[in-house]
């Protein structure tokens, strides 16, 4: 009886780690931070792209609007991809676009804006990339929605697509 | 020549100081650093990789650290930012408690069989 016992604690304790093993193998081995918390905007300090002085982030978004931060670099093929939705959600004029050049020659990135046109109403640098890690990011291109309380509340990674457009002409609205 | 030498000694001290006090904050950069997964390339440390992410975050980290942020306070930012997963070493809360306990109640599981059997052997 207490060998029966033994063998059926032991099944039972196989077949626990086989099911957690195995529903382990379906799950993806690359972490993605969670994107959908709701945060604040952090505050920092940024160069402007045309002035070249300083900024504070409170200054940037003193609007009562809607804003889409995003982060592009002229060496970032997907951010070409995604430019011509970005143009597309700069003619709406309930949310202001700004982007952040990330890494980046600052001849490389006039080109880039001169080239596929400016869909920013406001451009910052951010040479060492420490503006992008303040907004969570970890990559490039990605885009962030604030409302107007000034709360970080939707994030995108990877380039925008024309079904993220419309998502974001929704919320807007 | 004597407040010469004096001097010539506060000298001395003040850099053994500073430079001690640099030794102790690369330290716990290097520390820190070691305790931070890189979210690009998966599987290495912030410490041991270069990518653009692993390198933002370095200067970060110095930074806090020369502003005066503790341990805590960068790892508090870092997991607000990126959430727990970007440390190597999770610290004990509700999701984790298996995670820190399972290996102490096995340990006390086999520490149990191991003296009952010694028992049973020394009544033989």
């Amino acid at each position: 009886m207490k060998n029966k016992l033994k063998l059926f604690i032991i099944v039972i304790f196989l077949s626990f780690c086989f099911i957690v093993f195995y529903k382990g193998l379906n799950n993806s081995n690359i972490y993605t931070p969670k994107i959908n918390d709701k945060k604040n905007i952090p505050t920092f300090k940024a160069k402007d792209f045309k002035s070249n002085n300083y900024i504070n982030s409170e200054k940037i978004f003193e609007e009562n609007s809607f804003y889409i931060v995003n982060i592009w670099a002229s060496w970032c093929v997907p951010c070409i991809k995604e430019h011509p939705m970005l143009i597309q959600l700069s003619k709406n004029k309930s949310v202001r676009l700004i982007g952040l050049n990330y890494k980046d020659n600052l001849e490389n990135a006039k080109k880039f804006i001169n080239k596929l046109g400016n869909p920013y109403s406001q451009i910052l640098i951010d040479n060492d990339g420490t503006i992008a890690v303040e907004f969570g990011a970890y990559g490039v291109p990605e885009t962030f929605l604030i409302n107007k309380n000034k709360v970080i509340i939707k994030k995108f990674v990877g380039p925008i697509n024309q079904k993220i457009v419309e998502e974001i002409k929704l919320i807007i609205k | 020549m004597k407040i010469t030498k004096i001097f010539f000694i506060i000298l001395i001290l003040m850099c053994s100081t500073q430079s001690k006090a640099n030794q102790i904050e690369e330290e716990l950069k290097n520390k820190i650093l070691k305790n931070i997964r890189c979210l690009i390339c998966q599987g290495q440390s912030v410490y041991d990789s270069e990518s653009d992410f692993a390198n933002s975050i370095k200067l970060i980290v110095e930074r806090k650290i020369v502003d005066g942020s503790s341990e805590k306070q960068i790892y508090d930012f870092l997991k607000e930012k990126y959430g727990q997963w970007i440390l190597y070493e999770p610290e004990l809360s509700k999701n984790t408690y298996i995670l820190w306990l399972l290996p102490i109640l096995l340990f006390l599981f086999g520490g149990a069989i191991i003296y009952k059997n010694l028992k049973i052997n020394n009544k033989d």
